[in-house]
């Protein structure tokens, strides 16, 4: 299985649960989405969203958006995101990062609803039909995305993957229909019969597909393998924040295979 | 006492605002706070910071929820909250204001009522950032203070007012009302915030600097000139 293969099974209007930047994001599946063109996508943030959010919605790939936040963290704003919403192309639901949680681990238990503690005072309910405020306790309803979308440390052969103490990526993978993984090594054997490694495994139970993508979380990192490409990152900060200077950061970094994975 | 970068002065004056606190978690973004979290941890060791976002000793196995479970179940004492706007009656907005879309509202909503020292933050203090009424209520809540790049408020709970408590580097109460757009209490003459020790200096450019590089490398490039 290829990541341009793994692109191939998400069908047009799917709803993605993506990480946050910090988290393990499968930057290389994202740039083969947007390659082929992808189209009315719906993106979940798990609990916020950044740099894989901004690239797909600069790209005209995104229908909607459902997430606490959409940022570049030190390196500010994401700016074909804020460019969309001002410019009413695309819709925000707009949550906060426990009522994503909550509600994932609803369909993760298999439950229509889960309780959050209080937001009272918040407008976020106002827009939001599927919360229900009950008391100083509110009620998120389940969110089941279509699939959970992240780059792990290792596959191994039984088809676990690993994704150590982003345990955000295992609550998006129990409660998706389908997860599909690229992975950053090959690992021998089956992990779950490794008792240090099994806490950090989602099983293959939830894993559809996976494909190999060696630094396939470029230009975001994977903590203890290699960091976050900063200067990169601040680099499209700026590029992005014109329609032009995004569509040059395409042509050079996503649109031209050559170039699109991480450099040597 | 020498001279001083306006960060260090606000790191401070976090620092001092965490008097008795056990444990403060930090959010996204957030440099100054943590230079401040920091500080206050080089003197009492037993005080526990925790970043949702390291990259290296990250302090939660459980996924970025764990930090709002801890929080619910009252193990945080200390969060920080800033927003876009910033309104008298101390709600946030960090959705849009004026035809602008701002990032989103983060954890906001939720830590502003589970967390008990709420600490407002937001370097720029102008009638754009303070306003009278915020355009949308992203969080609302009872905060232990407001502090600016200009001044320190505290929080009335009973008369749901902010009161002056200092202002920065020899400005004036008039020239704070000025760049505020909502209506506060102060006491005539208002304090200065009292300057950074030399103790505070040290430690912020020897120890704390390091630390805060390892998640904040622009900002402490910016403020303390190192890589």
């Amino acid at each position: 299985m290829t990541v341009e293969e793994l692109a191939g099974r998400i069908p047009d209007g799917a709803l993605l649960a993506l990480p946050p930047d910090y988290s393990l994001v499968a930057m290389d599946l994202i740039r083969f989405l947007i390659r082929r063109k992808s189209r009315g996508l719906r993106l979940l943030g798990v609990p916020i969203l950044g740099l894989s959010a901004d690239l797909l919605i600069g790209a005209g790939c995104v229908a909607e958006v459902e997430t606490s936040a959409v940022s570049l963290g030190e390196a500010g704003l994401a700016p074909r995101f804020t460019e969309a919403v001002e410019s009413g192309s695309l819709k925000v639901r707009d949550a906060t990062c426990p009522a994503i949680h909550a509600a994932l681990q609803a369909s993760e238990k298999g439950v229509p609803f889960m309780p959050v503690g209080s937001i009272a005072g918040s407008d976020l309910p106002k827009n939001r039909p599927d919360w229900k405020q009950d008391g100083e306790i509110l009620q998120v309803a389940a969110i089941r995305p279509d699939f959970a979308l992240f780059h792990a440390r290792w596959a191994d052969e039984a088809g676990n993957v690993w994704i150590g103490r982003r345990r955000e990526l295992a609550t998006a993978a129990h409660a998706a229909r389908e997860t599909l993984v690229t992975f950053e090594e090959r690992r021998e054997g089956d992990m779950l019969e490794d008792e240090l490694l099994a806490p950090g495994v989602v099983s293959s139970v939830y894993v559809r597909a996976a494909a190999h993508a060696p630094r396939g979380a470029w230009p975001l990192g994977m903590p203890g393998v290699y960091g976050a490409d900063d200067v990169h990152v601040s680099q499209y900060a700026k590029a992005a924040r014109t329609r032009e200077g995004f569509q040059r950061y395409l042509e050079e970094w996503v649109l031209t295979p050559r170039k699109s994975s991480s450099p040597a | 006492m020498g001279s001083y970068a306006p960060e260090e002065l606000l790191a401070c004056v976090i620092a001092r605002l965490l008097e008795g606190a056990r444990h403060a978690a930090i959010g996204a973004s957030s440099p100054i706070p943590a230079s401040g979290c920091f500080l206050r941890k080089v003197s009492d060791p037993s005080f526990r910071v925790s970043l949702q976002q390291r990259r290296a000793h990250n302090p939660f196995s459980e996924g970025s929820r764990e930090l709002f479970d801890l929080a619910g179940q009252g193990r945080i004492d200390v969060f920080f909250l800033g927003g876009a706007q910033i309104d008298g009656a101390a709600n946030l907005n960090l959705v849009r204001a004026e035809g602008r879309r701002f990032p989103g509202s983060f954890g906001s909503a939720y830590m502003y009522r589970a967390v008990p020292r709420v600490i407002l933050f937001r370097e720029e203090h102008s009638r754009r950032v303070l306003v009278p009424k915020v355009e949308f209520v992203s969080a609302a809540g009872d905060p232990a203070a407001l502090l600016t790049g200009k001044a320190l408020f505290s929080w009335q709970k009973d008369k749901r007012r902010f009161r002056l408590e200092s202002v920065h580097g020899g400005a004036s109460e008039a020239g704070i009302r000025e760049l505020t757009g909502f209506d506060f209490d102060s006491d005539s003459p208002v304090k200065s915030t009292p300057p950074p020790s030399t103790e505070e200096l040290s430690l912020l450019r020897s120890k704390v600097c390091r630390e805060v590089a390892a998640d904040y490398p622009d900002f402490a490039k910016k403020v303390w000139g190192i890589h």
